[in-house]
């Protein structure tokens, strides 16, 4: 039987195909420049040179676990050099396909090796996590209490007890930064109290961490939640993507880094993921794990790439200041601090499914059913156009109010 | 694992190792994974491993499976290097793939396998989707199958067959069997052997087929005994999945390497397809590959497509570009496509010569033993009919390294080692 078309993709493909001139795509979740086009980074563009005139490169495989100067560089990067598992040699990186590739070859293994069965998320989430896990071997998918839709943040209240219910040894996906798709995040108190729960009831942490240095700017600060965590001591793995902070979407960059409590544990672990990737795909792309792998370990390329998240970061909280002081002077109903409060590529407006269809079919802005839009849609040439109607949907819309 | 187990292993000589052993012993205790056991060694790596450590400076490394030139070193193929270069210039961009690949990309390699003009791709009777790799493209028609196939879930396997098969197929949900192929007599084909075993596999059970240059031995079936083959397969209503890794390759020819795929096809056959470039075209590591389903209507091409992509998402969202590009850039290239066929069949002729003086060179050191199949089997691997003992005195005393099985990687075998290796294997065989 023909499957359901996948939503963020079928609205791409509806953008796509609309011939309006003003229309604009807030659905996948890919940056864009301010002219509304996709951005390859110049350092990569400098890498993709240099690795091409360098004749001592082939195309041989890479080992299973991926090209180590990468997985250990991404390593790095997310837990700092300061990380005491990493001096301890308690923490490892398997180099695997973006963020995805990384939740499920870390899902397979907890599921396999770990004999894991109950996995839970925020609700809402992003939406491959539930057959990533169950793909993977989990039986039950459950979902803690996230958004909520009245007051436009974090049920904290909801979400602490959710997790309280939770069966020991349940998997629990966290957001590292730059919730997808709410743009919500814990505050640094609330993720300490997350943590005395985790630790407390027996749960496992798995990291979910697309959006380092992309969400803030600042690739310390977007780590904050991971590195907590890893200070007291967490057994943990954390799915990491080079998909937006590198602008390498089509590459497939990932990394699992690993936690552990002891250093002995490591070696059988990476030989237990070894059979595992060799039984889905045997080793993992060359070409962006060398981009990376080559950046991260370079300290003058890495300042520039730095400088180039900066710029990505900034566009964005621009776009967000400009949205919200639009719809506040526009007198728009409701209130939108949520848009600047929120963080990292996508925002939860807090528009209703009615709002959504009119938006898409009236004025051919294109957004999730859920209200999610991709800030990176919006640039200086639509954002005027995009509160526009924005205020007028919200204004001619009887729906839950917001 | 008990603490008491644990503290066996230390034996502290002063307060603080004692210490230090305990605060190990309880992280141990407390961890999530104390109970992980260290996973099989891989046996072909095992190889490479033992091979870079030997000083020898006569070694020989003929264990994995990677096209080397008369060098012995990694080759880059020039159709490549050019593909890279028009790829340079068009100054592409980094945006996600399709679920399932780019369009040229999934058209130009169903089309390398079932030849430019075929009636299957012009009616849309395929659905094809990039994979990573053979590997990917066999796990995800594995997947498929597993979830879809409605007869039984046994896939059979040639034996012996390429050593990820097996859990490969396993990790989908798939049970796996085998029918006779390799016959150790003769070194060759046991077609007698894989009729019989064939016919009495279940109706609507899944056949696994190597559509040339078999892996490991090198042993391919004559076209007439593929068509007997797929007779039988017809009548037992198998579905047959090809494994399709070295088109082009093993015989330099891409149409002759895929005749039983299109021979099968031409039967009225439906099958499931997976290809590779890691070979033919030296993109081992940028991971390009594809699997199709030749379905019997477009509407169900399009039903299956919608399925391999819901499969595929949660395993990695979209296919990695660079080497899907290479391939692309070749393929519809015509000056490109040419020059790959130049040097695929460059490769191949290199390997089928690697072959007739591994051959003549045993004759020269007065081997008795017939050689016959070292020139009979076709692509990377040869199965030299070596017992265990003999492979461990080949590695021990001569420094030539291979797998337990006697396979060896005649990619590995140049202009400067073949008498060397010859008169090696003469020695432990004689």
């Amino acid at each position: 039987e023909r499957a359901p078309p996948i939503e963020v993709f079928a609205l791409n493909k509806a953008y796509v195909e609309d011939t309006f001139p003003q229309k604009v795509n807030l659905g996948v979740g890919a940056y864009r420049t301010d002219e509304g086009k996709p951005w390859v980074l110049p350092v990569v563009r400098h890498m993709e040179q240099k690795l091409a005139a360098d004749e001592t490169l082939n195309k041989e495989y890479l080992p299973v676990l991926g090209y180590e100067p990468l997985a250990s560089a991404a390593t790095r990067m997310l837990l700092g050099s300061d990380s005491a598992s990493l001096k301890e040699g308690r923490a490892t990186g398997i180099q695997c396909l973006s963020g995805t590739g990384a939740l499920r070859v870390g899902a397979e293994f907890l599921a396999h090796i770990g004999k894991h069965s109950i996995v839970y998320s925020s609700n809402p989430t992003w939406g491959n996590h539930s057959l990533v896990f169950l793909n993977a071997g989990f039986t039950s998918y459950r979902s803690y209490r996230y958004w909520d839709a009245a007051k436009k943040a974090l049920d904290f209240d909801g979400l602490m007890e959710d997790l309280r219910n939770a069966p020991e040894n349940s998997v629990i996906i966290l957001h590292a930064c730059a919730h997808n798709p709410t743009g919500v995040d814990p505050t640094q108190d609330q993720w300490r109290q997350i943590a005395d729960l985790i630790e407390e009831r027996r749960l496992f942490p798995f990291f979910d961490s697309a959006y380092q240095g992309f969400a803030s700017g600042d690739l310390d600060r977007d780590a904050w939640a991971v590195r907590y965590f890893d200070s007291r001591g967490f057994e943990m793995v954390c799915a990491q993507s080079f998909a937006k902070n590198f602008g390498l979407y089509n590459e497939r960059v990932g990394n699992l880094t690993f936690v552990a409590k002891d250093r002995s544990v490591i070696e059988p672990v990476r030989s237990q993921i070894t059979l595992l990737v060799r039984a889905n795909y045997s080793n993992p792309p060359n070409h962006g794990a060398r981009i990376v792998g080559t950046v991260l370990n370079d300290p003058v390329l890495t300042e520039q790439w730095k400088s180039h998240i900066k710029t990505m970061a900034d566009r964005i909280i621009s776009m967000r200041l400009g949205l919200r002081e639009r719809l506040e002077k526009l007198e728009t109903p409701g209130t939108w601090n949520h848009i600047t409060d929120q963080i990292g590529m996508f925002s939860f407006t807090g528009l209703g499914p009615l709002a959504v269809d009119k938006l898409i079919a009236d004025h051919h802005i294109y957004l999730l059913k859920g209200g999610r839009i991709n800030m990176c849609g919006l640039n200086t040439g639509n954002i005027d156009y995009v509160a526009k109607c924005i205020h007028e949907v919200v204004t001619t819309t009887q729906e839950a109010s917001l | 694992m008990s603490l008491i187990s644990s503290l066996k292993i230390f034996s502290p000589s002063s307060l603080n190792t004692t210490q230090n052993a305990l605060s190990v012993v309880s992280s141990r205790a407390n961890s999530w994974w104390s109970h992980v056991e260290m996973g099989p060694p891989d046996p072909i790596l095992g190889v490479t491993e033992a091979f870079k450590r030997d000083t020898n400076p006569k070694k020989m490394n003929l264990g994995v499976g990677a096209y080397r030139d008369d060098n012995g070193k990694p080759f880059i193929l020039p159709a490549v290097k050019m593909a890279e270069a028009e790829i340079a210039k068009k100054n592409m961009d980094k945006e996600y793939s399709p679920i399932s690949g780019s369009p040229e990309f999934c058209k130009a390699t169903i089309n390398l396998a079932l030849g430019e003009d075929n009636e299957w791709t012009k009616n849309g009777l395929n659905a094809t989707v990039q994979g990573i790799s053979g590997t990917g493209s066999l796990r995800i028609g594995t997947a498929f199958l597993s979830a879809f196939f409605p007869g039984g879930k046994d896939l059979y396997m040639p034996t012996p067959t390429w050593g990820n098969h097996v859990p490969l197929a396993k990790h989908a949900g798939l049970g796996v069997k085998q029918y006779r192929y390799y016959d150790p007599k003769t070194c060759g084909f046991d077609f007698h052997g894989a009729l019989q075993d064939i016919a009495k596999i279940p109706e609507r059970s899944m056949i696994l087929l190597h559509a040339c240059a078999h892996n490991p031995t090198g042993v391919d079936p004559k076209p007439e005994q593929w068509a007997e083959m797929s007779k039988v397969i017809k009548e037992k209503k198998l579905f047959p999945f090809f494994d399709m890794a070295y088109q082009g390759f093993a015989s330099g020819d891409i149409d002759k390497d895929a005749a039983p795929v299109r021979m099968f096809l031409k039967d009225g056959h439906q099958i499931a397809l997976s290809q590779s470039y890691a070979k033919n075209m030296g993109l081992y590591g940028e991971r390009a590959g594809a699997f199709s389903l030749i379905c019997s209507s477009k509407e169900e091409a399009a039903a299956t497509m919608s399925q391999l992509k819901i499969i595929i998402r949660p395993m990695y969202s979209n296919p990695p570009v660079t080497g899907a590009r290479i391939a692309t850039e070749i393929l519809t290239n015509p000056s490109l496509r040419s020059q790959w066929l130049k040097d695929v069949k460059g490769m191949a002729d290199r390997i089928i010569s690697m072959r007739q003086l591994l051959r003549s060179n045993l004759a020269k050191e007065g081997s008795s033993r017939d050689w016959a199949h070292i020139t009979d089997q076709i692509g990377m691997f040869c199965f030299t009919g070596m017992t265990p003992p003999q492979v461990e005195k080949l590695t021990k005393d001569f420094s030539v390294y291979l797998t337990k099985d006697g396979r060896i990687s005649v990619a590995g075998i140049t202009s400067k080692n073949v008498e060397y290796l010859a008169h090696a294997i003469h020695q432990v065989t004689k």
